[in-house]
């Protein structure tokens, strides 16, 4: 008997979640929004050159959100809405391409490889993979789902070695915080992550890394709110300037 | 809902509108894990149940969290009588203080515990010269989880130590008894009914314990990677994967509210 009523009232409640969800933009008159969803590790280079891009473009804004790059295709499958999305590596870009949410081909525009993060002065003298598995040493290194894991698989086989790691974290910039806060002697971790750090570790190169290349793609996405900012955001990130942002970072750009 | 057809005593009823929001609650409740079931693969299911991903988070976690709870019993269980019944005048702030966990951000507290226990910590730093480390260890786990579960334990059973009569305990001290034995014999047997829900609280919330481990243990298959941890991680690259993990989760949950029914969850065991 209490029925309808519920059914009319779980209504009136979806609809003020979806109120909430769409509500809250907060966009000022005239300025328009670019959204733009990163890998977490283009965070300290998408941060500069949206920057850039905003000096350069008055009145609009770029609005970006990093996270794992398998988290924003699953957000983006489940009908998240943003204008580009750059991938950390070219298997979660093809899942984008997979779940049809891409608006064009997708465009390599950035390549990263390993390094190993160790503390600043490298205390433990370390100088090769072989070294990460000398008796006593605390290592971290990516899980294998999450694509530094996957490339940190591959340096391993082309080393043939197994890294006898003491965790698998989610993500890289977990791995690096183990590093700086002294709770491990070494992890793997991205070039540009050991750049990032660069106050508090260094990274000890090593020649398996250029078997691991990463690839970075870029994409305008189907359904974009700002198709033609994202456009012109997407030209800047492969030109010029995001060459040379990126190269800062340590990123290689062909 | 007709009082006719019912013999039961007429209960002193309520406004029939409750069962507007009352259902709210419960569809937020029970349609996220409905929901889950929809993104199950019934052809994979067996397989992903039983990989070894799958096999060994559940065994890390139903032993860590078994041993969490009896850790939270055995210590937080005196701790909830001492914060009941001491009079001393400190107790109400140590009370509020036992509630941090509850408040806290997991992370945080695996944070925390990290800062003090990792190798650079004040305690830590002393254990590392012993040749103790802590971070990475699966006894890292387990006290990550009794942090953040045993409040649960304290609170309910000195919520139960409140509101039971404390003249009791006093009659058995006039009548000879010495603390002792009045707290085996008084003050234990009123604390029965309210165990039961608090055990199980605290279980559970030790089973679903995710930040402060991550943080503090980190992440490792077999040894740190419990459950929720392993949902997390192989989210990553396989969904459905992770869905059957969460599966896991939802049944262990209901089997140990199942196991220990719902009187003691209601705590009138």
């Amino acid at each position: 008997m209490v029925k309808p009523r519920v059914v009319a009232a779980f209504a009136g409640f979806v609809l003020l979640l979806a109120g909430c969800s769409t509500g809250g933009t907060g966009q000022a008159q005239g300025e328009r929004t670019v959204t733009v969803l990163a890998a977490a590790s283009l965070t300290e280079s998408f941060d500069e050159l949206a920057g850039r891009f905003e000096a350069e473009n008055p009145g609009v804004k770029v609005q970006l959100d990093y996270a794992g790059s398998s988290t924003l295709v699953e957000q983006l499958a489940q009908g998240r809405r943003a204008d580009v999305f750059a991938s950390a590596d070219t298997k979660n870009m093809d899942k984008a391409t997979g779940a049809g949410v891409t608006g064009a081909e997708p465009q390599v525009f950035a390549t990263n490889k390993l390094t190993i993060a160790v503390p600043k002065g490298n205390p433990d003298h370390i100088a090769s993979l072989a070294d990460l598995n000398a008796p006593g040493r605390l290592v971290v290194q990516c899980a294998p789902q999450v694509p530094c894991g996957s490339a940190a698989r591959t340096v391993e086989q082309a080393a043939g070695l197994r890294i006898n790691a003491a965790s698998e974290e989610n993500d890289v910039k977990s791995v690096l915080r183990k590093v700086t806060a002294g709770e491990a002697d070494a992890g793997l971790v991205y070039v540009t992550d050991a750049k990032a750090a660069a106050d508090q570790v260094q990274g000890v190169d090593f020649p398996e890394a250029q078997r691991a290349i990463n690839d970075y793609p870029i994409v305008s996405l189907k359904d974009a709110p700002e198709p033609e900012l994202g456009a012109k955001f997407l030209d800047y990130v492969r030109g010029p300037v995001g060459a040379e942002v990126l190269t800062a970072h340590g990123f290689g750009t062909e | 809902m007709s009082r006719s057809r019912t013999r039961r005593a007429p209960s002193a009823g309520f406004p029939a509108v409750l069962w507007v929001p009352a259902a709210f609650a419960l569809a937020l409740i029970v349609l996220p894990v409905l929901g889950l079931l929809t993104r199950v693969d019934p052809a994979r299911l067996p397989a992903l149940l039983t990989s070894s991903a799958a096999v060994d988070a559940l065994d890390l976690s139903v032993r860590t969290s078994l041993v969490a709870t009896v850790l939270s019993l055995v210590f937080g269980g005196p701790l909830a009588v001492v914060l009941a019944r001491a009079r001393l005048r400190g107790v109400r702030v140590l009370r509020a203080v036992v509630l941090l966990p509850l408040v806290l951000p997991p992370v945080v507290g695996g944070l925390a515990l990290l800062y003090l226990l990792g190798r650079t910590g004040p305690l830590g730093g002393l254990l590392d010269d012993a040749g103790l480390r802590l971070p990475y260890t699966t006894a890292a786990v387990v006290l990550a989880q009794t942090f953040v579960a045993m409040p649960f334990l304290v609170v309910g059973l000195e919520g139960a130590l409140r509101s039971a009569d404390a003249r009791y305990e006093q009659v058995a001290a006039t009548l000879g008894a010495g603390p002792w034995l009045t707290f085996r014999r008084v003050t234990v047997p009123m604390l029965l009914p309210a165990l039961g829900s608090s055990v199980v609280l605290t279980f559970a919330r030790a089973l679903g314990e995710f930040g402060a481990t991550i943080t503090f243990a980190g992440s490792l298959q077999g040894t740190t990677r419990t459950l929720p941890l392993a949902v997390y991680t192989t989210a990553q690259s396989d969904v459905d994967a992770a869905v059957a993990m969460s599966l896991l989760l939802v049944a262990l949950a209901l089997l140990v509210i199942g196991l220990a029914g719902t009187k003691a969850v209601e705590g009138r065991a």
